[in-house]
Formats: structure tokens, C-alpha cells, sequence
């Protein structure tokens, strides 16, 4: 493999446009305002779809960090790699058009709502994951040790989760609760989104995951180069030895 | 299990009797970081608690502060646990004598956990001095600090670990130690709050949410350390 594209991604990514072109026109312009929020309930088509591929996002850094940790294999030790960091970045995604969302609805940007907290948490803590897989220290060491806290954090956010919820949930009910009433073509404009935002999120992941591939293989090829460039020069002075 | 972390415990406070570095530096640390708060948050603000009831904002923000301080300090002290074992490749000597791994994390948790304990008998004493906040529930504030230190040391405790051996070591614990334990600030403080000026927001569930949180910690730990550990 020496491309990060194939006829596959090439699909999905077209699959991608088409669908985020087509979730757009459905969001803006042809599903209808909400009756409490009017029109910032548009802001939903885009927020509710990046968390979903967030999350899907920690799954597979996850599951990838158990099947890491049972066979050793380097596919899914880069796979959880990548998917955290898809993860990450649709996290800020949500965290960016929550906020956005907050200002017609909360008044404010922020609000100490516990999905807004326990996302800000959760995502910080994806980030010390991010920083364990940059660590100097032998591939194999630092594989397993960040599969071990890639699998340790799915605990980690349940607890913050609902350690937050509880927090608040005894002062406050849900501040902005997703059971607002959804008619048909709002349901279906929600579901086209996902589905698109999902399409991008797979053909970042295919990307990145292939990046991360290569780059282990010049990792080893360098580590090759080198061991046979110093057995060379352990040949070459012992010849020299011989000469002299 | 338990004889290995024995001796990894009984090991570590013998470094600390002999080094002080824990009384000597950590303790004057958590102390300052107390009077910092004292004078970020100045003790002539008041809070309004319930109709006609008004407290110093610094004694009702005691719980919260406390544990901040003590957070803090665990940082410090989890980072000094580690820090005894990354040079002269003592932790692959430890691995060489054949300790269990289980055996090492709970040694060196209750370590940290022993000093912790006595360092906040040292500054919870500071905190009723410098913030003045009632104690309705000697008990349950007992409670709370054992339980609360004993989640911060086995979550501290799997993180420095995985941060061991790192250049970086002293930036990446707190990244990655901080975001883990904020639940156990959130439960400790609620718990506190309630300990400290009456029944309120049921302290006693927060408290045992601390000990389910130092329980899954502790299991965390002994299955993963092994992992943690192996070199290559």
C-alpha cells in the first residue's frame, strides 16, 4: 500500500459530499423551524450527528484496544489510534456547536449542563490518550500502555457521565432535553445527517488509518536501514582490520 | 499478593522517613496552595446559602478548595512515587524479583494512600483554621477522606504508571490523572458539603459513590498493571 485512496474510499468520500450536500439542503431549507426553538433547532442536524460519530469514534479505539491487547496486532493497535482521534475531533465539533446552540437557547455559551460538562471532561481525557500514543518510548510499550487506557476510559466516561448528571440532576432537570416533539421530515432531515456525517466520519477514519500505517512502515524500514547500515560498518572495519 | 505489596508499601515510606521529601516539600505545598485560596477568594465575601442565611464565600467554598488542595498534592506525591523507580532500571529490577504486578499496584497505592492520609489530617486541620467552616458530621467526613483518598491513589496510581519511564512524565500525570478523578472532586466535595454544614444532597450516597469509584479503581489496577509494566 502506498496511496491512502482506493476505489473504496473514493466511494464513500463521493458518498460523503453527496450526502452532507443533500442533509444540508434538507436542514436549511426544507425541513421546517421548531415551535419552541424556531430556527436554531437546525443547529440539531449537525450536533446530534457529530456526537454520534464521536462516540462511535471511542467504540473503536475501544474494542481496537481489546483485540490490541489480546493478539498484539498492529492493525488494531493503529485503528483505535485513529478512531480516538476522530473521536476527538468531532468531539470539539460538539463542543463548538453546543456552544453555538447554548447562545439562542441558554443565553450563554456555556451552562453547567451535565452533557456539556461531562463532554468537556470526556473530551480532555481523550486527549491525555492522544498524548500517551506520542510517548517516547518503544512502539510495543507504548501501544499496550495506551490500549490499556483507551480501554480503561469507556469506564471512565460512564462514571463522569453520570457522576455530572447526578450533580446537576439534584438542582436542575435537563436543560434542553432531545424528546422535543420531531415531526416526519425533521426525523428523516436527522437521519439523512447522520447517515452523512457517518460516511465522513468512515472515510476520515479509512484516511487516518492508512497515514498511520504507512508511517509505522518507514518507522521500520528506518530501523532496518539502520541495523544493516551498522552491520556494515562492523563488516567494513573488520575488513580493514585484515588489510592493514 | 499482599506480602509483595507489603513490602512495595513498607518500602516506599522508608524512602519518604528517610528522604522527607513528602513533610519537607509536598506538605508546605498543599499549606501554600490553602492561603493561595484564602487570598483568591478574599473573607470578606458573603454567600447567600438559604433565605437569611449568609456565610463567608470561603467557608462555603471549604469542601471544594480542600480537595483541590489535595488533588494537587496527590499530583505531587504520585509523581515522587514513580520517580524512585525510573532511574537505575529499578522497575525492571522489580519485575526481575519476581513481585506480582498486582501485588506492586497496591503496594504503591497505599503507599501514596498512607501519605496522603496523613498529609490531609495536616491540612484539613489548616482548612478549618483559614476558612472557618462549621462540622456538623465528624463521621462522614472521616468517611470521605479515606474513601475519596483511597479512588484518588488507585486511579493516580494505574495513570502514573502508564506515564512512567517518560521525559514528559511530570506534564503527562497531571493530563491525564486530573480528568479521571474529576468525579471523585465532585463526590468528595458534595460529601463534604454535607459533612460539613448538614444533611443536605444525601451525603452519605455521594460517599458511597466514592467507595464504588475506589473499588473499580482498585480492580483497574491490579488487572492492568501487569500490561503497564511489561517492557517490550
Amino acid at each position: 500500500m502506498t496511496s491512502t485512496s482506493s476505489k473504496a474510499t473514493y466511494v464513500v468520500g463521493w458518498a460523503a459530499i453527496v450526502g452532507l450536500a443533500l442533509s444540508l439542503l434538507f436542514a436549511l431549507v426544507l425541513s421546517p423551524p421548531e415551535v419552541n426553538m424556531g430556527d436554531s433547532v437546525r443547529l440539531l442536524y449537525v450536533h446530534l450527528p457529530t456526537i454520534a460519530v464521536s462516540y462511535l469514534g471511542y467504540g473503536i479505539t475501544f474494542l481496537g484496544s481489546v483485540i490490541y491487547l489480546r493478539n498484539q496486532s498492529p492493525f488494531w493497535d493503529l485503528l483505535a489510534g485513529a478512531a480516538a482521534e476522530i473521536g476527538v475531533l468531532f468531539t470539539a465539533f460538539v463542543l463548538v456547536t453546543g456552544a453555538i446552540w447554548g447562545k439562542p437557547t441558554w443565553g450563554t455559551y456555556w451552562e453547567w449542563d451535565p452533557r456539556l460538562t461531562a463532554t468537556t471532561v470526556m473530551f480532555i481525557m481523550y486527549l491525555g490518550y492522544l498524548a500517551i500514543r506520542r510517548m517516547d518510548l518503544p512502539q510495543e510499550v507504548r501501544s499496550r500502555r495506551a490500549a490499556v487506557v483507551g480501554i480503561i476510559a469507556i469506564a471512565n466516561l460512564i462514571i463522569v457521565r453520570y457522576s455530572v448528571q447526578w450533580w446537576r440532576g439534584l438542582h436542575q432537570g435537563q436543560t434542553l432535553g432531545v424528546d422535543t416533539q420531531l415531526d416526519g421530515l425533521m426525523l428523516f432531515s436527522l437521519f439523512l445527517s447522520v447517515v452523512a456525517f457517518l460516511l465522513l466520519g468512515a472515510w476520515l477514519l479509512i484516511h487516518r488509518f492508512r497515514v498511520a500505517w504507512l508511517e509505522r512502515q518507514v518507522e521500520d524500514m528506518r530501523l532496518a536501514r539502520a541495523l544493516s547500515e551498522r552491520r556494515g560498518e562492523a563488516g567494513g572495519a573488520a575488513l580493514g582490520g585484515v588489510v592493514s | 499478593m499482599f506480602r509483595d505489596a507489603w513490602l512495595m508499601a513498607s518500602k516506599d515510606l522508608r524512602i519518604e522517613r528517610a528522604t522527607r521529601v513528602g513533610t519537607g516539600q509536598i506538605l508546605p505545598f498543599g499549606g501554600l496552595v490553602l492561603i493561595l485560596f484564602g487570598l483568591a477568594i478574599s473573607p470578606v465575601y458573603q454567600v447567600t446559602v438559604a433565605v437569611g442565611v449568609r456565610r463567608p464565600m470561603l467557608a462555603q467554598a471549604a469542601p471544594g478548595l480542600f480537595w483541590i488542595t489535595v488533588l494537587l498534592a496527590a499530583l505531587l506525591a504520585l509523581g515522587r512515587s514513580f520517580a524512585v523507580e525510573s532511574t537505575d532500571g529499578n522497575l525492571d529490577a522489580l519485575k526481575m524479583a519476581g513481585l506480582d504486578p498486582a501485588g506492586i499496584f497496591l503496594g504503591k497505592s497505599a503507599a501514596v494512600a498512607a501519605q496522603l492520609l496523613a498529609l490531609q489530617l495536616v491540612l484539613g486541620i489548616g482548612a478549618f483554621i483559614l476558612y472557618g467552616p462549621p462540622l456538623a458530621d465528624p463521621v462522614l467526613l472521616l468517611t470521605v477522606v479515606i474513601l475519596a483518598t483511597l479512588g484518588i491513589t488507585a486511579a493516580g496510581t494505574v495513570y502514573a504508571a502508564v506515564a512512567s519511564g517518560l521525559r514528559v512524565r511530570d506534564t503527562m500525570v497531571p493530563l491525564l490523572v486530573l480528568p479521571v478523578v474529576a468525579p471523585v472532586l465532585l463526590a468528595a466535595t458534595k460529601a463534604t458539603e454535607a459533612a460539613l454544614f448538614g444533611p443536605l444532597d444525601n451525603g452519605w450516597s455521594w460517599a458511597m459513590l466514592l467507595g464504588v469509584f475506589a473499588l473499580l479503581y482498585a480492580g483497574v489496577g491490579m488487572l492492568a498493571f501487569g500490561p503497564i509494566m511489561e517492557e517490550s
